[in-house]
């Protein structure tokens, strides 16, 4: 019995030592590893699911339809995070390795993540794409020479929905005197807008509130008996996950008029107007740049993979606005490998070859049909300078059924943002004695 | 056969006032350090000593923290986390705001910083017990939630409320590999569990150990339950305070006050629950439970070959995780250092039982 025990027990033990022990070495193969950080459960899951399917099922059709990128085949492994900083970094570390060459990008979908990740990624040399979320200043590349903030970050999404307001409110002049409430997150991706808010309140003389909500933002009563008292003339809701549900049930019971209510790119697909449908009518919520819906590259994930039964999720969740955003970040990440083969030859590539791809990438009208996303992503360009590499961004309105897009494109005011982002930066720079590269210089150098 | 204290006699004082009074005991401790030490860093992976053996390194020494407080003074405390936050954002203002501060002198501070906290937290335990310290100590987690979140001075003025940590630098390494990460929290989980383990064996640890079993007779034979009561806060929050630090610069390197949230506060509460109250290498035992046993979980199908996906792994660890510490306290409610101290009580008489 006694020694039946201490058997199992040393049985246990080597299992969890050799289990811990980390990635055995790999042969070289003609692969290139995508490590895929998710969540696939906790409060936050319903908002992970649709965008880990977009971006599993888009590598999968490359490696269906084209055989890889240039005939190297992509691989990837998914890692929960449950949104969780520490999680995401134990993630993190367990699959930088992996794969020939190491991994090629990470994308945690978390600005929590991302802000731990910034530290590391440069010493590892792993890029970092943040699609429309992450560090706001890191659109800076002189700085931030392994993050990319592309398509859009909390700056340039703020920006934008005070352009719509103004619109809406027939000029910027006629702002002055409203009061406009956010109701975020109160964590760092909550917190990122409020800097250019702030700029903008100055700027054009409205009221400014901040009402946050605790995670995971289950219970929203206080906020919005606040709202119910200030009565504010517009909320901006910058929810996640559950959150952006409730907000939207609490917006109902405070009978706040709902057409008043403009929420962030994240706050504004499927999951989050599902449970309050009809209710939750004439909400508005910024697209990035393109919301649900199947264009030619959705086709193709469906031909390619879904008809072969090999699909991440339901069939008819194809299109969503969130897996098309997860199709996207995956897009961009062998983008940027397919640009890093152009310079550096048609093998598997190290994840600073993969950076320097991300910097040199042109989405041009050519690219963009061949990609199969004309329609829905405009131009897009990286530089040295600029990580970002485009800022568009549109309305869509929930009339009860679905998203109906606006037709009127917004582009951040650069005017604005860029001095923000500079001086961000540049104190980013002095806290981590970074050096900033000569953008210039290395443009013209051509590497 | 093995383990026993048969022939080592003890003919001074000094012998038998020794941490480990069995040779055997030494032997076994010394062979553990030099693995810790030499052996690890040599043989480990990058990933084993940066991702795993780094937060367990910290998270343990927190959870020592905590068993001064806990197991040791019987003052159930729910504001680990905030005694963590307190002693890593103490720091970092330290290094912040005043340049050239050393990196130990600022974890050491904090910590000074945390313990000063702790106490305030602590004056209400001077009135109540049990459960109702638990709440009020509670208060303390959501204060300081709140204070970092929206006091902007103390994370210098950051638009997100996310501070990074500084370059760190002891007499003149870097701490950025993962080695130098896992050795400096090493030395400092060895040297503060010495502390600890010198402290409860001392005056002041059998004055908490008397209060924790019954403060009205502790009174009775003059010890002051004010100055043991205060003085295991501050003690606790001491260290958990430089944990909380070490969380921050080392295994975060960047970090917003929910790093800190309630949720370790738990988390840290069950390691020394599962690991063993009032035993310091209990809050060892605990730490490995909650911090390893997750992430072994999560890659055991992975391990066997098994395909699954994501979500259904994570639920199966968190389910599998959840009856494991269910069954873990139902066969020994003292928890693991229970077991190891069986164990060695077994070994004493092994192979011949009684």
């Amino acid at each position: 019995m006694n020694m039946r025990k201490t058997l199992l027990g040393a049985t246990a033990m080597v299992a969890l030592a050799a289990s811990l022990a980390g990635p055995l070495a790999q042969a070289a193969a003609n692969e290139q590893f995508f490590p895929v950080l998710v969540y696939r459960t906790g409060p936050y899951g319903p908002n992970g699911v649709p965008w880990a399917n977009g971006y599993v099922d888009y590598l999968k059709m490359i490696n269906a339809r084209d055989g890889g990128v240039n005939g190297v085949k992509l691989t990837w492994e998914e890692c929960e995070t449950a949104y969780a900083t520490d999680r995401g970094v134990e993630c993190y570390e367990r699959l930088k390795g992996k794969g020939p060459t190491g991994a090629t990008v990470v994308q945690p979908l978390s600005t929590g993540v991302t802000f731990a990740l910034t530290e590391k990624a440069p010493k590892d040399k792993i890029p970092l794409i943040t699609a429309g979320y992450g560090r706001s200043e890191s659109a800076d590349g002189a700085v931030f020479k392994w993050n990319f903030p592309m398509l859009g970050t909390y700056w340039t999404a703020a920006d934008i929905i005070v352009q719509a307001l103004s619109k809406r409110e027939g000029g910027a002049g006629k702002l002055k005197g409203k009061t406009i409430a956010l109701v975020y997150h109160d964590s760092p991706y909550g917190k990122e807008p409020i800097a250019m808010l702030e700029a903008r309140s100055k700027m054009h003389g409205f009221k400014f509130i901040k009402l946050p909500v605790t995670h995971p933002g289950v219970e929203q009563k206080a906020t919005w008996l606040q709202v119910r008292r200030e009565r504010p003339d517009y909320v901006l809701l910058w929810g996640w996950g559950v959150m952006n549900a409730t907000a939207l049930k609490e917006a109902v019971a405070t009978a706040y008029p709902l057409d008043r209510m403009y929420g962030v790119w994240w706050s504004g697909a499927e999951p989050d107007v599902k449970d309050v449908g009809e209710s939750a009518k004439g909400y508005n919520a910024l697209a990035m740049q393109y919301g649900a819906g199947v264009g030619k590259v959705q086709q193709d994930i469906l031909k390619y993979v879904y008809d072969k039964n090999n699909g991440t999720g339901a069939r008819d969740l194809v299109g969503q606005v969130l897996y098309n955003r997860g199709l996207y970040s995956a897009m961009l990440a062998v983008e940027g490998v397919r640009r890093s083969q152009e310079q550096y030859g048609k093998k598997p590539m190290t994840g600073e070859q993969v950076r320097w791809g991300l910097e040199n990438l042109n989405f041009n009208d050519a690219a963009l049909k061949r990609l199969g996303i004309e329609g829905q992503l405009r131009p897009l360009r990286t530089t040295c300078d600029d990580h970002m590499g485009s800022s568009w961004a549109r309305m869509q309105t929930w009339d009860g059924k679905k998203w109906v897009m606006h037709d009127a494109w917004y582009e951040a005011d650069m005017q604005i943002i860029k001095p923000m982002v500079r001086e961000a930066a540049a104190k980013y720079a002095k806290e981590h004695n970074i050096t900033p590269r000569d953008c210039a210089k290395e443009m013209t150098s051509g590497s | 056969m093995l383990y026993r204290e048969n022939g080592q006699f003890k003919t001074r004082y000094v012998d038998d006032a020794q941490i480990f009074p069995i040779r055997q005991d030494r032997l076994f401790i010394g062979a553990v350090l030099l693995i810790a030490f030499v052996a690890v860093p040599l043989l480990g992976s990058d990933y084993l000593l940066r991702a795993l053996l780094v937060p367990f390194l910290i998270l343990a020494l927190a959870a020592i923290g905590l068993n001064v407080l806990v197991g040791y003074c019987g003052q159930i405390s729910l504001g680990t986390g905030a005694f963590m936050a307190v002693g890593a954002y103490a720091a970092f203002n330290l290094m912040v705001r005043l340049p050239g501060m050393p990196l130990l002198i600022a974890l050491v501070l904090g910590g000074l910083i945390a313990a000063l906290a702790g106490m305030v937290f602590g004056l209400p335990s001077l009135r109540i017990r049990g459960l109702y310290l638990a709440v009020a100590t509670l208060a303390a987690q959501f204060f300081s939630d709140w204070v970092f979140a929206h006091v902007p001075w103390l994370t210098n003025g950051s638009s997100s409320g996310s501070v990074t940590a500084p370059q760190l630098q002891v007499f003149g390494f870097v701490i950025d590999s993962p080695i130098r990460k896992y050795l400096f929290c090493l030395a400092i989980l060895s040297v503060l569990a010495l502390l600890v383990k010198n402290l409860v064996r001392g005056r002041k640890g059998r004055e908490w150990m008397a209060t924790r079993d019954m403060d009205v007779a502790a009174s009775v034979i003059g010890i002051s339950p004010v100055r043991a009561k205060l003085s295991a806060f501050a003690v606790s929050s001491f260290i958990v305070g430089i944990a909380g630090a070490l969380w921050a610069f080392v295994h975060l390197g960047s970090w917003e006050p929910a790093a800190f949230n309630i949720d370790l506060s738990l988390k840290l509460l069950f390691m020394i629950i599962i690991g063993g109250l009032g035993s310091v290498m209990g809050s060892l035992f605990g730490a490995a439970f909650i911090v390893l046993l997750p992430i072994f979980l999560n890659r055991l199908l992975s391990f066997l070959g098994l395909q699954a996906s994501t979500s259904f792994i994570s639920h199966l660890e968190l389910m599998t995780f959840g009856v494991l510490i269910v069954l873990f306290l139902i066969a020994e409610p003292h928890g693991m250092a229970k077991l190891w101290s069986t164990a060695k009580n077994k070994l004493r008489l092994w192979p011949f039982p009684h």
